[in-house]
């Protein structure tokens, strides 16, 4: 591992010792004191960049890509403290600054765009207030007038084409693509030489994600800021940097040139990560367009050598070649003319799901894709009868949903089983697993508690679970393994329908890949039938057979998902296709 | 905003009702004749004890008394003490001097309670906050009444800094030590709570960017933590309004304060139905008032909240 990262520094084309870079990360040490001691959360990274380069830290949540992007500003959270190390910028180490040298450091010569628009602003001011608050810190303006001018320009600069109108509205009055302009806009008020983006998109919707990171990167090269990206997606970073850094657990395990990377991963990390990426491998089915090309492609070996196979793409051909041959199924769910409008007190009727119509034959998975407002949920809801519908019909395995009731509907709930977004919210955290798995079981009275104690250990069997978590609570378990558990849950009680709302959105690429995976193992095992609900069109094409796009609360385009991939006949599906990131990176297939 | 305003104060019509209704019947069933109460140990002739009863409608159904006592109110009547003092005489009398109690109170627990609660959360775990959670919580836990003779004879008499109960026309600087231990619970309560919430607060995202844009600490705490700390205070404080009220009750008692709360218990202890009614329904517009500034307040500080036509 030393040797990695002491041969990981990121080299340029330009000569060593032409130019002095402007920011020299030396064997950085990050630690957090616990209550079981020193945890050191960055061991040992080293990272040079040069002026007017761009370099992206990609990484898992918990490889210490955000902490890194802390210690460098020295705003650590917590018990956090830089604990070795240097951090050289433009000569100056930053980790022997002191408390008033940081404060000149920060806005002024070091910009920083937070991760999430919706907590990183201030509830109770005005936006202009915030963006002013930024200019005056750093000496940019004096003067109410000329604060005023500056902030104006600052968010025009930003995207805010109607700036000075909305100065004085508060960040609750702005979606989330705007607040993270505002923030673009705070982090390069100053105009500072680095501009650091902590996974500045990754909140929001794909589409606004494009939008905003070209206009991040234009904006970049304009000035000539340096930018640090950090991103927990590696085609997002590779389309986006010149320059990569794959961390894990604190360091790093690979660097170089984005292409290069991606095109010839050395570190088995990095083999899984180009092999288990979405954005990436839905690219490559696009690319290579047939199985057998797809199977004798590089990421098989990838995955060989990674020592456990997370192979997207044979998953997917696997399922568009069942596809071909099975007979067509009877539909397990016919929704038609479905809507849903909400009454909102003083501003009238909110129409959210306006006359859909759709059909998912029985044991096939099909894509509700759109972006956050667009009804997908609220379709979900009306499926589960968790919410009552406006009008139309939904008829699930052969009866009218509106007319069953009472024991009927409590039958039917079993056999149609929900697993949602958050695998934090969905869990309760009083209740151990082996009682959270069972509970569907004696809700609905089945077996004996002996039996039911099997049907645990089997369900965790199928979701690769070790058996000794039943005694075990939420709290202990990983992100990963809390959604396994959603999913054995949603499974006990054997469902022939399985929805599953941003099931895998929350989740880390590997442990993605490995969701899916189980999803679609699950499937052919089963012949369960699937509602998967996604913004992001990228994991659709490796696990449904049937994409819905909707807009507005309307289906604007309904086909199979490789129709929808290879011919896509809306401009909003097209937008979305080409917002998935990594769109325009070469492979090296 | 005029709407919200309006309607509010529409509200607050049948909770005047309810509560008028409830003081007056519960006034009523108290076991013991005031009359005869009123006359101690001696037995005052039962032609006087009729024409008493006749005055103050005592010999009339509960109802009937109810709604003759509702009747004098809305013609600006509060009605006559067992004394013969006109009740809104007392009232006049009286609540000055509370209303000065109450309004130093305040000052003193929000300004030293906020105060030591910031400081508190801004250094978690240091000497100062351990010390201030072990005293807030002592200073909880203590009974008002106890509070009340431990500072009379540790001020009043073992350093003879205050007069141990307050004199005539109750001066200003008498009033300081009854308002303070008024002050007490809730500023123990305002401690505990700023210093919850400036902790929440300093862990937010915005503040982080707040230092990451170049602000200096002395800028962040008090534009961008202390602000959005005082929104959970600020909520606390309208609840709050009803203790001190309690609590004006009984420190006005032991300090000998000639303000409301004192007038009041003694009206409870004679059964005097038409004055514990009057200050009752008067006590209870006042918070109804309070309650709804400090809704508005909210509002001022936290932008989110809009309140609709």
């Amino acid at each position: 591992m030393s040797e990695i990262s002491n041969g990981s520094n990121v080299q340029t084309e330009r000569a060593p010792g032409a130019e002095r870079p402007l920011l020299e990360i030396k064997n950085l040490q990050v630690g957090f004191n616990t209550q079981d001691g020193l945890v050191k959360a960055v061991d040992g990274v080293n990272i040079t960049l040069y002026r007017g380069q761009s370099l992206a830290i990609v990484g898992e949540s918990g490889s210490g890509k955000s902490t890194t992007a802390h210690a460098i500003i020295n705003l650590l959270p917590g018990t956090g403290h830089i604990s070795g190390g240097q951090i050289l910028l433009d000569g100056q180490d930053l980790t022997k600054a002191s408390k008033k040298d940081m404060e000149a450091v920060r806005g002024r010569k070091i910009g920083f765009v937070p991760q999430d628009p919706m907590s990183n602003l201030n509830p109770v001011w005005s936006i202009g207030f915030q963006v002013e608050e930024a200019i005056q810190a750093n000496g940019i303006a004096s003067g109410r007038k000329a604060v005023k001018k500056r902030a104006i320009e600052v968010l025009k600069e930003a995207g805010l084409g109607d700036a000075d109108r909305r100065m004085k509205q508060f960040p609750h009055q702005f979606s989330g693509g705007m607040r993270q302009r505002v923030l673009i806009g705070m982090g390069l008020a100053a105009d500072p030489q680095l501009l650091i983006a902590d996974e500045p998109t990754s909140a929001l919707d794909v589409t606004v994600q494009r939008v905003i990171l070209d206009h991040l990167e234009s904006l970049t090269r304009e000035l000539g800021t340096t930018l640090l990206f950090i991103t927990h997606d590696l085609g997002l970073a590779a389309e986006r940097a010149e320059q990569l850094v794959v961390m894990y657990k604190g360091k790093v395990v690979e660097s170089g040139p984005s292409a290069e990377i991606l095109q010839n991963p050395q570190h088995p990390y990095t083999q899984r990560l180009v092999a288990a990426a979405p954005s990436l491998a839905s690219r490559r089915i696009q690319a290579t367009g047939s199985i057998a090309a797809a199977e004798s492609s590089m990421h098989e070996g990838a995955a060989d050598a990674a020592g456990e196979a997370i192979d997207l793409i044979a998953t997917a051909e696997a399922r568009a070649g069942a596809l071909a041959a099975a007979p067509p199924a009877p539909p397990a769910i016919v929704v038609e003319d479905l809507t849903k409008v909400f009454k909102i007190r003083g501003s009238g009727d909110f129409t959210a799901v306006d006359k859909v119509s759709f059909q998912i034959p029985k044991g096939t998975t099909m894509a509700l894709v759109g972006e956050s407002g667009s009804g997908k949920s609220t379709v979900a809801k009306m499926l589960l009868k968790l919410e009552d519908t406006t009008s139309g019909k939904i008829v699930v395995g052969g009866k009218d949903l509106a007319s069953v009731t009472g024991k009927e509907l409590f039958n039917l709930r079993s056999r149609m089983q929900p697993v949602f977004q958050d695998p934090y919210g969905s869990l309760n955290p009083l209740r151990n697993i082996g009682n959270t798995i069972s509970e569907p079981l004696f809700t609905h009275k089945v077996g004996t508690v002996a039996s039911r104690r099997e049907r645990v250990y089997e369900l965790l069997d199928q979701v690769s679970l070790p058996r000794t978590l039943v005694s075990r609570y939420p709290n202990e378990l990983s992100g990963g393994q809390r959604q396994r558990i959603a999913i054995a849950r949603a499974l006990a009680l054997k469902p022939e329908i399985v929805v599953l709302d941003e099931a895998v959105s929350a989740l880390d690429v590997l442990v993605q890949a490995q969701i899916l995976r189980l999803l679609a193992d699950l499937q052919a095992e089963l012949g369960l039938t699937y509602l998967f609900i996604t913004h992001d069109l990228a994991v659709v094409r490796v696990i449904a057979d049937h994409v819905c796009v909707m807009q507005r609360g309307k289906i604007v385009e309904a086909a199979t998902t490789d129709e929808v991939f290879d011919n896509p006949q809306q401009q909003y599906t097209k937008d979305l296709l080409a917002a998935i990131p990594g769109a325009n990176i070469e492979l090296g297939a | 905003m005029a709407g919200y305003i309006l309607r509010r104060l529409l509200q607050a019509i049948p909770v005047l009702l309810g509560t008028t209704f409830l003081i007056y019947f519960m006034v009523f069933a108290m076991p013991g004749d005031p009359i005869v109460a009123l006359f101690g140990d001696k037995t005052p002739p039962p032609s006087v004890i009729e024409s008493l009863r006749e005055r103050y409608h005592l010999d009339q159904p509960f109802i009937v008394q109810y709604f003759i006592f509702l009747g004098n109110i809305f013609r600006g009547d509060l009605g006559v003490s067992f004394s013969g003092q006109p009740v809104s005489e007392i009232l006049m009398a009286t609540f000055p001097v509370t209303l000065r109690l109450a309004a130093m109170a305040v000052f003193f627990e929000m300004v030293a309670g906020i105060t030591i609660g910031l400081v508190s959360g801004l250094r978690k775990g240091g000497i100062f906050d351990a010390s201030a959670l072990v005293v807030s919580l002592i200073l909880i836990s203590l009974p008002i009444f106890v509070l009340a003779f431990v500072m009379q004879w540790f001020f009043g008499i073992y350093l003879g800094w205050f007069r141990t109960t307050v004199g005539p026309g109750a001066p200003t600087q008498d009033l300081i030590l009854p308002a303070i231990v008024l002050a007490t619970i809730s500023f123990a309560q305002i401690v505990r709570l700023t210093r919850a919430s400036v902790i929440e607060t300093g862990g937010q995202d915005f503040v982080r960017t707040a230092a990451s844009k170049g602000l200096s600490r002395n800028r962040i705490v008090p534009v961008h933590i202390l602000r959005n700390s005082l929104i959970p205070v600020v909520t606390y404080l309208a609840v709050d309004f009803g203790t001190l009220m309690v609590g004006a009750t009984v420190t006005e008692g032991i300090f000998n304060v000639p303000g409301v709360g004192r007038t009041l218990y003694q009206a409870i202890i004679r059964g005097e139905g038409p004055t514990v009614v009057s200050f009752v329904t008067i006590m209870v517009l006042i918070y109804l008032v309070v309650n709804l500034l400090v809704d508005l307040l909210y509002a001022v500080l936290d932008p989110r909240i809009r309140y609709a036509k």
